[in-house]
């Protein structure tokens, strides 16, 4: 027998390599005759070949230090050297619908039921900038999440909730600083002091003109607004995150694992050239960019995509930007498993597909885990729904003991391997980005949109072929099923309640003096050496809606067309 | 090169203000590749743009796409905007996520076919043909 | 509209302007129905209002949105605007993806607007067949300003020159060699020349390369009567667009005074009906020959006869026909 460490020195190579060679001769190429494998090839949900077996071959070239130790640089292993020993992952279960008071009532029967964090979903208006009486936000106002107009809106959403010991996450993303604007003003009311509020803004645009297309003005002022909430938050809100740099929706829009993970990381680096740009260091503000990927259904490959996006951060932020404080370069994620992934027929065993995107996820070492809900299909999750799908992190975290040893997966043949091929892959996405003009410039050219739209593409085609099996679906179909499923309501009421409370909030303020700061924050924008962020934080305490805020700047710099690839 | 006759026209269109547009994408690239005329508004249309659009375009099917929630809002408007233009003959299809219940309801009131996620590709060109035929000349 | 309505019925909606009925007769056309060809005599007698022109230009030189713009603009003053934007089709499948109207959106709902998105199925020279045709309907309809907007600009794509009384055509800082593709395609037949997005610093440069190719000779359209210009338009700032539609107008007044509309109304009407006979040739060939197509095409394979000798039979079939 060979010892992986002998087979580090070059004899004992040969020598496995050998073992190897007689082995395919023997064993195996007996055993193929008899029967033969199921496909002339294997490859993973991204596409990537691999092979029938690994040995300490396919390690041998990886520089040790490259794997090296939870905690440490280049952080394969782990951003903190004790990982869930210390502290399980933060389970944050994202809710949000209706007004205020109604996701704050959720809010709270989830954190009885054991939950560690908030996670907020607001609603499509919310999320594009229209106040909840514009006629756009018909039929949308509370729907799939909840409903914020002014800073009232906000204060009900988290009533009773201690922001100075629960994080609070935010999925808002052109509206960001508007939201941030309001989290500020209501920390303020309340006494709490800005650098103890712990919580996280997604504010992460670029992937927006890439994948999720929820935008409002064009790429570069929406930059700029990104740029003011990270410089805003690492001058006076040191444990916010101003930013969750997010290959989620990347994915969710069809691409690749690999290529959620490269574009994500394209993403993240733009930003820090913007930053950088305004005369900051690198080390005051980089600590706080957060990353949120999707853990999909390729075990091995998800994994080896959080390790290697680790290694590939850590490394850039080192070697091109600088970086010399440890926590600028320690990679830290959020997790949810895919909700593309779930199905309607047959919807109970998404209750399984969501537990083992979970176990990818916490054996790649992710810092806090949405699980989706089994009714995901269908509409926004029940109570019921939601309660499983926390119950399912609660089982990884206290019964399987994964989370006795960190990183149990590291030094695996196969792992490792697959962990440098994402490595290497990644870093060539990067550097053809660079090369080509950067990231805004190539999103300008729908670059990254078509290599997302031809995945997309393939794996439709693979789902009808049944190349690509998913259960219930094109495979172990049920014909004869009969759904009896309880969903989650939509009350008729809730655009009704909530205009009726915007108009009052509208007739009660001091109109002169919005419309006196909403120009105040038209010359702030038109200056780019300015932060919007205090006037906004102005505006909002001056109840100004969101609606209006964003329509002044539309004023200013007009809209985003996108240019479509397919 | 013959000039193809009755080559089927299908304006797609993203109503409302979510941004899902994996699905309408995958729509469009199969039914070019059926050799059909596919005309695509982009994202956050109204119900307004997209019908006057379908009637300018001639088209003999009008795709929406809502992923929002919002299709029991945006339907029934779209088939009101249709009659108005005295454009019933342009055959509404819808399509995203929605629960059967609503399927059904659509479907009474003149949605012609509502094509839900994960509808195979040549369901759906397959859709778009029998529906057409149905239809007639006009 | 009741179903399969006859399209003599439509003639009287179309020269009202109905948009329903002006879309369903242009989908006749494109279609090749022979039905409407009689509905169609009597809506060119009717034509030559308009004031056709054609916006042509590389990929990524930003045609659609200004376009957009330069409607906003000419309805300021209650002209009726048609825009065709035509896009290729699939070579592969004969299908097409049109997304031209994406930037246009907002027009949708003027009345005063129509929009009408194009393939070219199969045919070169980056216009489709039934593009004349769709002009004769909207200038039949009352459109006084109908924008022919051009498959992206290649070589031997100038169709459009024949199709208009006035070429634009637009380029954009930054597209690298693109200037070239432009010198060796269509900077011949620009009767004005735009350069968009001048809101970017490079754009001054590009600005004064196209200046120094006209001093240089390639001004080769322009009559004396003209100075071909160079504009400067930005669609993020909204600037030049009214410089642009008023290069236009003057055009147009220009040709109206040199007496120089009434040669481009000959060439278009030249070119029209030469085109179109042979497309009628090349139908009947397809459609009524293919049996006798399919076999010659046998013959000069095997080297028994040579393609010209070949063509020569073919239309001697012709001949014979009634």
């Amino acid at each position: 027998m060979i010892e992986p460490k002998q087979a580090l020195n070059g004899m004992a190579l040969e020598e496995l390599e050998q073992q190897i060679a007689e082995w395919e001769r023997n064993e195996l190429a007996a055993f193929l005759d008899r029967q033969p494998e199921r496909k002339a090839e294997f490859r993973t949900a991204g596409n990537i070949p691999v092979k029938r077996v690994y040995t300490a071959l396919d390690v041998a070239d990886i520089p040790l230090e490259d794997i090296g130790l939870p905690g440490q640089y280049p952080y394969t292993r782990g951003p903190y050297p004790t990982m869930y020993r210390g502290r399980p992952w933060t389970m944050r279960q994202i809710a949000g619908f209706g007004t205020g008071a109604d996701t704050n009532r959720r809010f709270h029967y989830l954190i009885a039921q054991g939950q560690t964090g908030l996670s907020t979903d607001f609603d499509m208006p919310t999320l594009m900038g229209y106040d909840s009486d514009h006629p756009r936000s018909e039929g949308e106002v509370g729907r799939e999440g909840v409903s914020v107009d002014v800073l009232d809106d906000m204060e009900a959403l988290y009533d009773n909730i201690d922001l100075e010991n629960i994080s609070v996450s935010m999925t808002i993303n052109p509206t960001a600083w508007i939201l941030l604007a309001m989290y500020v003003a209501l920390g303020e009311k309340r006494g709490h002091d800005p650098n103890k509020m712990s919580g996280t803004i997604q504010a992460d645009i670029l992937k927006e003109y890439i994948a999720q297309k929820e935008w409002i003005f064009p790429i570069r002022p929406s930059v700029r607004l990104v740029r003011d909430c990270i410089t805003y938050c690492a001058r006076g809100m040191k444990r916010f995150n101003p930013i969750n740099i997010s290959g989620y929706h990347i994915s969710e829009a069809g691409a690749s694992p690999l290529q959620e993970a490269a574009f994500t990381l394209c993403n993240g680096l733009t930003y820090v050239q913007e930053v950088v740009k305004t005369g900051m260091n690198v080390d005051e503000f980089a600590p706080r960019l957060a990353f949120y990927f999707v853990s999909q259904a390729d075990f091995f490959e998800e994994i080896a995509k959080f390790r290697a996006a680790r290694r590939v951060w850590a490394k850039i932020m080192k070697q091109r930007f600088g970086a010399r404080r440890p926590e600028s370069m320690r990679l830290r994620f959020h997790c949810q498993t895919a909700a593309a992934s779930l199905t309607k027929p047959q919807y109970q065993i998404n209750v399984v597909r969501t537990a083992l995107q979970a176990l990818a996820a916490v054996l790649g070492g992710a810092q806090s885990l949405h699980t989706n809900g089994m009714d995901e299909a269908f509409a926004i999750p029940t109570e019921e729904a939601m309660r499983i799908a926390l119950r399912t992190q609660q089982i990884i975290a206290d019964e399987t003991n994964v989370t006795n040893v960190i990183d149990p997966l590291g030094g695996s043949y196969y792992l490792e391997n697959l962990t440098s091929t994402y490595e290497r892959e990644i870093f060539k996405i990067v550097d053809y980005v660079e090369e080509n003009g950067g990231t805004i410039k190539l999103i300008e050219e729908g670059w990254f949109q078509q290599q997302v739209a031809d995945f997309a593409y393939q794996t439709a085609l693979g789902k009808a072929s049944g190349d690509k099996p998913v259960i219930a679906v094109n495979k172990y179909v049920d014909p004869d099923e009969r759904q009896d499923i309880e969903l989650h309501p939509y009350d008729p009421e809730t655009a009704r309640r909530q205009i009726a409370n915007l108009q009052r909030v509208r007739k009660e303020r001091d109109n002169g003096k919005v419309a006196q700061l909403l120009e105040r924050l038209k010359a702030v924008a038109r200056d780019e050496s300015e932060n919007v962020m205090p006037v906004t934080i102005e505006l909002v305490k001056a109840k100004a809606s969101m609606g209006e805020i964003v329509e002044a700047l539309k004023d200013l710099w007009g809209t985003y067309r996108e240019n479509p690839v397919f | 090169m013959t000039v193809p006759s009755n080559v089927i026209r299908v304006l797609i269109a993203k109503v409302g203000l979510d941004g899902h547009d994996r699905g309408v994408k995958i729509v469009a690239r199969c039914l070019r590749d059926a050799g059909m005329d596919v005309i695509y508004t982009g994202l956050h249309r109204t119900p307004e743009e997209v019908v006057a659009a379908a009637v300018q375009e001639d088209v003999d099917i009008l795709g929406i796409s809502i992923l929002s929630g919002a299709h029991m809002t945006v339907f029934p408007k779209v088939i009101d905007l249709l009659k108005q233009h005295e454009a019933e003959d342009i055959l509404l299809v819808g399509g995203g996520v929605m629960p059967d219940e609503d399927v059904g309801a659509l479907k009474e009131i003149g949605v012609a076919e509502v094509l839900l996620q994960d509808t195979p590709p040549q369901a759906i060109v397959d859709a778009v043909r029998r529906l057409v035929e149905a239809r007639g000349p006009r | 509209m009741p179903a399969a309505v006859s399209s003599l019925d439509l003639v009287e909606p179309v020269l009202a302007g109905k948009p329903r009925a002006i879309a369903r007769l242009i989908s006749r056309v494109e279609a090749g129905e022979a039905e409407c060809r009689p509905a169609l005599e009597q809506i060119y007698r009717r034509t030559g209002g308009a004031h056709v022109v054609g916006v042509t230009g590389v990929a990524g030189s930003g045609k659609s949105t200004l376009l957009d713009q330069l409607v906003l603009e000419a309805r300021k003053s209650e002209r009726k605007i048609a825009v065709i934007a035509v896009d290729p089709s699939s070579p592969f499948s004969g299908g097409s993806i049109l997304g031209d109207r994406i930037r246009m959106n907002e027009l949708s709902l003027d009345p005063g607007v129509f929009i009408r998105s194009m393939a070219t199925r199969g045919a070169m020279g980056g216009l489709a067949r039934a593009t004349h045709e769709a002009v004769d309907l909207l200038d039949a309809g009352g459109f006084d300003l109908i924008l022919i907007e051009t498959v992206g600009v290649g070589q031997d794509e100038i169709d459009i020159v024949r199709a208009a009384h006035t070429i634009v055509v637009i380029s954009a800082p930054g597209l690298g060699d693109d200037i070239q593709t432009i010198k060796a395609g269509v900077m011949e037949i620009a009767d004005i020349h735009v350069v968009s997005k001048c809101d970017r610093p490079d754009a001054n440069k590009t600005l004064k390369e196209l200046k120094s190719m006209l001093t240089l000779g390639f001004a080769l359209r322009g009559e004396s009567a003209w100075q071909i210009p160079v504009l400067a338009t930005s669609s993020a700032k909204r600037e030049g667009i009214g410089e642009l539609l008023a290069a236009i107008d003057r055009h147009r007044r220009t040709l109206d005074d040199s007496g120089e509309m009434e040669g481009r109304r000959r060439v278009i009407a030249r070119t029209r009906m030469l085109k179109t006979a042979e497309n009628i040739l090349h139908d009947r060939f397809e459609k009524q020959h293919d049996g006798k197509v399919s076999s010659l095409i046998e013959r000069v394979v095997t080297r028994e006869l040579n393609p010209h000798t070949a063509a020569t039979e073919l239309i001697a079939a012709l001949k014979s026909e009634p």
